[in-house]
C-alpha cells in the first residue's frame, strides 16, 4: 500500500497542480490501492517560516510514501529524505487528475 | 537581511552518523557539529587531494567560500580531538546531488529513498532514467 501526496490549488481533482510545496493551498493524498483521494486542506500556507516542514511533519503523521510536487525547500528535503519519502519534482502547469492519471496507468 | 546561504553541493555524505573519542580522563558532554559539505571539503580537499579551486566547483560555490567551509572543518575537527569532544555530523546546507534522478521520458525529478528497491520513473514508470549527477 502507498500514500502518494499531491500538492493542489484546489480542493477537486480538478484543481490545478501546485508548484509549492509548504505553501501549496491543498494537499490531494492519493491512496494506491484503493485508488480514493482525500483532501486536506494547508494550515499552514501563511505561516511566518517553517511551512515546508510543518507540512512535510503532517506528511509524515499522514504517513506518505510519495510526494509529489514542484519543488520542496531545504528543509522539507532533508525530513522527507530522513523517512524515505520518495519526492517527485514536476515541473509543469498540469491538473491533480492528469497526475493521477499517469500514476494509474503504469 | 544577510544573503541567502547558497546550497553547497555534497556528492558523498559522510557513512557514519558520528566519532566518539574512548579513554578520555574527562568526559566532554558537548559535542560538535560537523556539516555534511564540511565533510565534504575535508574529503575533497585532503582525501581526494583536490585543488581548492576545483574542489569549490565541484561543490558549486565560489573558491573562497570553499575555504571557508574547509577552516571550519578543520578547526572544528581540531577542536574535537583537543578537547576529546564528540562529533556529529548534521545536514547543513547541502543538497545531495547523487539522490536525484530525471526520466527521460516526462523530464519528472524524482529522489529513489532506500526503501525503494525498483528503479523507475515513480510518474510514468518508465526504465529511462538518469542520475543528474552524471556531467
Amino acid at each position: 500500500m502507498s500514500k502518494i501526496v499531491i500538492t493542489s490549488s484546489g480542493n477537486t481533482v480538478k484543481s490545478d497542480f501546485d508548484l509549492r510545496f509548504g505553501r501549496a493551498a491543498w494537499f490531494c493524498i492519493f491512496d494506491d490501492e484503493t485508488k480514493e483521494t482525500k483532501f486536506y486542506e494547508n494550515e499552514h500556507i501563511n505561516a511566518n517560516h517553517g511551512a515546508g516542514t510543518q507540512v512535510a511533519e503532517k506528511m509524515l503523521e499522514l504517513k506518505v510514501t510519495k510526494a509529489i510536487s514542484g519543488d520542496f525547500g531545504p528543509k522539507a528535503k532533508e525530513l522527507l529524505d530522513k523517512f524515505n519519502v520518495q519526492m517527485v519534482i514536476v515541473q509543469e502547469e498540469t491538473t491533480v487528475e492528469s497526475i493521477i492519471n499517469k500514476l494509474i496507468t503504469k | 537581511m544577510p544573503r541567502r546561504i547558497r546550497l553547497r553541493k555534497v556528492v558523498a555524505p559522510p557513512i557514519f552518523k558520528g566519532y566518539k573519542p574512548y579513554g578520555a580522563h574527562v568526559e566532554s558532554k558537548e559535542h560538535i557539529e560537523l556539516l555534511y559539505e564540511e565533510y565534504e571539503a575535508i574529503k575533497l580537499a585532503d582525501y581526494d587531494l583536490m585543488k581548492h579551486k576545483e574542489a569549490s566547483e565541484l561543490m558549486g560555490v565560489s573558491r573562497p567560500t570553499f575555504a571557508r567551509i574547509y577552516e571550519a572543518a578543520r578547526r572544528k575537527i581540531a577542536n574535537a580531538l583537543v578537547e576529546a569532544k564528540e562529533i556529529k555530523t548534521v545536514y547543513g546546507n547541502a543538497w545531495l546531488e547523487k539522490d536525484w534522478f530525471v526520466c527521460i521520458e516526462c523530464n519528472s525529478r524524482f529522489t529513489i529513498p532506500k526503501t525503494i528497491s525498483n528503479h523507475n520513473c515513480p510518474l510514468c514508470s518508465s526504465k529511462n532514467i538518469e542520475s543528474i549527477n552524471k556531467h
